[in-house]
């Protein structure tokens, strides 16, 4: 089993000083990735699923503090330098980001910022050898015409083609691992559909291990072999795809799937189902689970004592909650 | 992913009208901008002229004619003579072209330095960082003349020192733009996708930084030519800077300004005239690179 792990994180925390104190924006988040796998990492915006995925890229600003563990294939990546970094950065592990707009460079073509992707791995291959990867990797990722696109700039597309310019860079040289940080949120409903497309499109055409970071339970119940759950810089649930829907373990799992919009709702008038209260600021946690203050099952004296322990409650599916078992007989 | 391409094609269609970008675009959006196009003529005309001045001018560089003496324009002397009977506009085309590499050799250096400096200084951050910044603080508290004159005082007057003493007092301007843009420039996420694809810091600057910057050397380089020919002139008028036998603009003012309140008072007027025409066609040209730099057109 352990031959076919290609990323492990183990204690991963990702701290920021700031004025008002230290920002444990990732706190002790540990999972791993089999090859080939998508998994599905979900949580509310400041949960810290952009920060892990950056810190596996090496790319957080130079103000973080990370302590732990992230080994690629063995080979423990906390601690490289940055040109051992380089070399991993791209060509073993490639990342999309949400807003392709933000993330390709206005003044670049993008057929240049193809091109300069394919050459920071590959400088063994001639200008035309590059020129014709690009025109490759453009018609890989769906976008019609890809010999006159190259000349265009990025505000010349529209949001769905430059989302699929940003994966055909990312996939540029093959990486082992592709993380996509919420590559749909940018999009319209229908464009989001067609990315997800390209994406299972490019994995299954490369066999890449796509790690799928987003808020929206919607993607990761059509696309994520495996899902894990962040709240508040923790993982507080971790399971197969189907488990996690139909046996939910966590309390906050529950709270996001029962505020899912749905239309078999029981009559039109009834609200959207929200999660009390705010989550909670990174410079101050609460003591004990970090969810306890907006849960509704919380029990003073279990709950707010200590960071409850991930409990294995079923074949792969992990969650962090004290009152797992009891919280279910209860919800009913 | 067939009817993925399909809605592409749609908005292939959609996006038709758009302008599009290329070198040659580049050149279209710029001979759009008719004052700057027109301003490109008239600087282009100046340098053939000053430069080319041992064939166009009509007189030989100080050729005298005593018995002549000064006299107002006129179809012999196009802009009249000064006291020794010297052709006034020789003597103007000759000064320019000492006025116009002086003013181009400073802003080309002065970018150059600026640039660099800036660029690091922005990007690298830290006390690197700081310690740039504090020096440009530095040059800012300076009395800029005053600082000058004793530099090219001390390495003797010429129109190479000149160029040096202006460049490293020009540079900070440029660098402290400079930082500031990629200050902002750091922060957006094409550079941490460029990070993401595993290219060097080097390679970040100069092929993601720089080009996003363009515009904002395009104009600080403009800036830097019209303040240089100015400072020349500064320099030379106080009697710091181009000596006697050579001429510039400058000196040139320095020498007409006794004639204030004499019927020669033209002879003050032709070189700031030259002065003039030269800093707004530099600034006019600045300005429409920035906008033929920016692939969105957003100024047009």
């Amino acid at each position: 089993m352990s031959t076919d792990i290609l990323l492990e994180v183990e204690h991963l925390s990702i701290a920021f000083p700031t004025a008002t104190g230290l920002a444990r924006t990732v706190e002790d988040v540990s999972f791993m990735l089999r090859e080939g796998e998508t998994l599905g990492i979900v949580g509310e915006s400041g949960s810290g699923k952009s920060m892990t995925a950056m810190a596996i890229m090496g790319i957080l600003p130079s103000t973080a503090v990370v302590t732990g563990s992230i080994r690629f294939r063995g080979r423990e990546l906390v601690g490289l330098s940055d040109d051992e970094l380089r070399d991993v950065r791209g060509r073993q592990i490639a990342i999309v980001f949400q807003d392709a707009l933000t993330a390709l460079n206005p003044v670049m073509t993008v057929g240049d910022q193809l091109i300069e992707a394919v050459r920071v791995h590959r400088p063994d291959l001639s200008v035309e050898q590059r020129r014709a990867r690009a025109i490759e990797l453009l018609t890989l990722v769906g976008i019609p015409s890809p010999e006159q696109r190259m000349a265009r700039y990025p505000h010349e597309f529209s949001g769905g083609m430059r989302q699929r310019v940003m994966i055909g860079m990312s996939i540029a040289n093959e990486p082992d691992l592709l993380i996509a940080d919420e590559p749909t949120t940018a999009l319209d409903v229908t464009v989001q559909a067609q990315i997800l497309d390209v994406l299972r499109e490019v994995q299954a055409r490369t066999g890449t291990t796509v790690m799928l970071i987003t808020h929206d339970l919607g993607v990761v119940a059509g696309t994520a072999d495996r899902v894990l759950v962040m709240y508040a810089g923790g993982v507080v649930e971790s399971a197969p795809v189907e488990p996690l829907f139909y046996e939910t373990a966590h309390p906050y799992t529950a709270g996001l799937l029962a505020s899912l919009p749905r239309l078999d709702r029981r009559s039109r008038d009834e609200r959207l189902f929200q999660i009390p209260g705010q989550p909670p600021v990174s410079t101050a946690w609460p003591p004990g689970c970090r969810f306890a203050p907006r849960c509704r099952y919380a029990v003073a004296g279990r709950c707010d004592v200590a960071v409850p322990p991930a409990v294995e409650v079923g074949d792969r599916h992990v969650a962090a909650c004290v009152r797992v078992g009891e919280w279910q007989v209860e919800a009913r | 992913m067939s009817g993925a391409g399909l809605a592409g094609s749609e908005e292939l269609l959609a996006e038709q009208d758009v302008q599009q970008g290329s070198g040659r675009q580049l050149l279209q959006r710029f001979l759009k901008h008719r004052l700057a196009l027109t301003s490109l003529i008239v600087l282009l005309l100046l340098m053939i002229v000053c430069f080319g001045a041992d064939w166009v001018a009509p007189y030989p560089q100080g050729q005298q004619d005593l018995l002549l003496g000064p006299t107002p324009p006129s179809a012999e002397h196009l802009l009249g003579t000064d006291e020794l009977g010297r052709d006034f506009l020789s003597e103007i085309l000759y000064a320019g072209r000492i006025s116009l590499a002086i003013g181009l050799f400073v802003a080309l250096l002065s970018t150059l330095v600026g640039t660099t400096l800036g660029a690091l200084a922005g990007y690298l951050g830290g006390w690197v960082g700081e310690l740039l910044m504090r020096i440009t603080d530095l040059f800012l508290i300076v009395p800029a003349i005053a600082l000058l004159a004793v530099i090219v005082q001390g390495l003797g007057p010429s129109p190479v020192t000149i160029v040096f003493a202006l460049t490293a007092l020009g540079w900070t301007y440029i660098a402290r733009v400079v930082r500031a843009q990629v200050l902002s420039l750091r922060e957006k996420d094409f550079i941490d996708a460029a990070r993401g694809i595993g290219a060097s810091n080097l390679r970040i600057i100069i092929a993601h930084l720089l080009p996003n910057l363009a515009g904002v050397l395009a104009v600080g380089m403009s800036l830097a030519v019209a303040s240089a020919i100015i400072a020349e002139s500064t320099l030379s008028f106080l009697g710091f800077g181009v000596q006697s036998p050579q001429t510039s603009w400058g000196s040139m003012l320095s020498q007409a300004a006794g004639y204030v309140g004499t019927p020669q008072v033209y002879l003050l007027y032709f070189p700031g005239l030259f002065i003039l025409v030269t800093v707004l066609a530099v600034n006019f040209i600045g300005d429409g690179l920035r906008d033929a730099l920016d692939p969105q057109g957003k100024h047009l």
